[in-house]
């Protein structure tokens, strides 16, 4: 069991060093979530689709979960890169196990995140959103966003074994990720929804991502609550995680 | 010139075979490579060399048959298998984006190198590949040949009884395709390992191999010390090439299947390398 994790740690620790050996891409990752805060924000504001509560400190967590979507279901394309050049094979041909490859991975998609989290946060306090900054909350931020990266991304590896090719990866990517944002409660409210849109939101786990983070964040009630959204999440992780470790040496045949 | 080998075997396989849908890749396999040897697996694009070792690293599982390494089977024990043995694929397998430290550091760690060890036996292995001074150079600046070694070295981290080289000298240059055989023949001298691997370069598999098998769709052809393979040709002045050519007609024309993936493989391999 400690063997586990510590090959999973090795394996996130060098994903990680790779990470910031390109800060540029961080930057530009935040390119995304910028406009929605700064330009779609800005409009929407007006309009008062929340009531008596602000449109931005409603929509602000909605943009950070957004990105951490963003980034994390595309990465199944990595997992094909290193198919293509060979690395998996030699990792699979290691005696580590294939869960600390899969949970590895997954973690340093979390790790890859957090900067972008925080300049979401940091435009967001910009923008007079009003944020709980108690470390209690800030660290069930924190924890959200890993476990929310880590279940899409372990979700973006599993199409990954399944597609096979980058070409089909990047259609099936673009097909999932818009329904997935638009089917969530990210920038307007479940109460909002026809009730046919509601149900699809109900089961998708960005929901429950999106109801912690505004909690978590401006203090904002969701109509989950914080226990059920982490026992979903985590519960999803661990479910595609297991999903993950099955499939994921079928990426090289 | 039958399959019998010299010593104890480290490698025995039993009738292994795999199939891709109605497509025989590898059919019923029988080798057995003794502790120390340098072994090549040789035969014509196709012939199922890769399916093979791909079998034998425990990366694809076998539709039939069995082997045993260092006397684990990879059906049953394929943990204590990949423990057991090195591989370098035909494709690239170090990271481009870390140095030839890093990478190195990486599969120490993975291979539960003991903290203390891991330091010395980085520079060790270094050093036996000439890779010192690159050491903290990022691999994307490498050369082919710098590659090739710095993979060898990386999957020789853990001192592994086998090593599997899928094709280490494709794409390589002369000068650095020697530097490669030279640290072969070095490893094998040094630490006694093992060595299963494939070549389409009948000139050294005839230099440095102890024994060679032809395989030929999928199927075992003939297998012996080059030497001997030469003189069962009858003619004196036969070189191994030769020796392909008689086992290889036979199927050429014959493989409509001919390969568009392998070869694409390889060529991929070796623009990409080069
Ligand atoms: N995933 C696969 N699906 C279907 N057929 C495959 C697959 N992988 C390999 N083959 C086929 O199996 C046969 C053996 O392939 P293999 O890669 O083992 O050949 P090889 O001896 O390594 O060839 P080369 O010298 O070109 O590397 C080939 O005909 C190839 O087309
Ligand atoms: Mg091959």
């Amino acid at each position: 069991m400690i063997r586990f994790f510590q090959k999973t740690f090795v394996i996130a620790e060098f994903e990680i060093i790779k990470i910031f050996r390109d800060p540029t891409e961080i930057l530009t990752r935040a390119v995304q979530p910028a406009l929605w805060l700064l330009v779609f924000g800005q409009v929407f504001v007006r309009i008062r689709i929340t009531g008596a509560v602000n449109y931005l400190d409603f929509m602000s967590p909605g943009i950070l979960a957004q990105s951490t979507l963003f980034v994390s279901i595309f990465y199944g394309i990595a997992i094909i890169w290193e198919r293509d050049l060979g690395l998996t094979h030699k990792f699979l041909a290691t005696p580590t196990p294939r869960a600390a490859l899969v949970l590895g991975k997954a973690l340093s998609a979390g790790v890859r995140c957090i900067p972008l989290a925080a300049i979401v946060y940091l435009l967001a306090l910009l923008l007079g959103v009003q944020m709980n900054g108690s470390p209690f909350a800030l660290l069930g931020v924190l924890l959200m966003v890993i476990l929310g990266s880590v279940v899409f991304s372990t979700f973006s590896l599993i199409i990954a074994c399944l597609v096979k090719t980058r070409e089909r990866f990047m259609g099936v990517g673009q097909l999932m990720t818009m329904p997935l944002f638009f089917a969530s409660n990210a920038i307007y409210p479940l109460a909002l929804m026809p009730p046919w849109l509601q149900a699809i939101s109900k089961v998708n786990p960005l929901s429950y991502m999106i109801d912690a983070l505004r909690e978590l964040m401006t203090g904002i009630p969701g109509p989950f609550g914080l226990s059920l959204d982490f026992l979903v999440l985590f519960l999803c992780s661990m479910g595609l995680l297991a999903l993950g470790s099955v499939l994921y040496k079928r990426v090289i045949t | 010139m039958q399959n019998a080998i010299v010593g104890k075997p480290i490698l025995e396989t039993h009738d292994l075979t795999r199939k891709y849908g109605e497509f025989v890749a590898v059919d019923h396999l029988n080798i057995a490579v003794a502790a120390g040897e340098i072994f090549a697996l040789l035969g014509p694009n196709g012939a199922g060399k890769t399916t093979a070792i791909k079998m034998l690293t425990t990366l694809l599982p076998a539709t039939s048959g069995d082997a045993t390494i260092a006397g684990f089977s990879i059906t049953h024990d394929p943990s204590n298998v990949r423990a057991s043995i090195g591989y370098v694929p035909q494709l690239i397998s170090v990271d481009g984006t870390l140095t030839g430290y890093e990478n190195l550091l990486l599969f120490a760690k993975l291979y539960g190198l003991p903290r203390v060890e891991r330091k010395t036996r980085i520079a060790e292995s270094l050093e036996f590949m000439g890779l010192t001074e690159a050491a903290h150079k990022s691999v994307h600046d490498y050369s082919g040949g710098m590659i090739r070694r710095l993979e060898i070295a990386q999957s020789m981290m853990h001192r592994p009884a086998l090593l599997f080289l899928d094709e280490p000298t494709v794409g390589l240059d002369p000068i650095a395709r020697n530097l490669v055989w030279e640290h072969i023949v070095e490893l094998q001298k040094t630490f006694g390992t093992t060595i299963l691997l494939t070549t389409h370069l009948m000139e050294e598999a005839d230099e440095l191999c102890d024994r060679v098998a032809f395989l030929s769709r999928g199927k075992l052809s003939v297998v012996g010390t080059p030497q001997e393979l030469k003189n069962s040709l009858g003619d004196p002045n036969a070189t191994l090439e030769d020796v392909f050519i008689h086992y290889a007609t036979e199927s050429l024309d014959a493989d409509t299947r001919s390969t568009y993936r392998t070869i694409k493989q390889t060529r991929n391999m070796a623009a990409r390398i080069g």
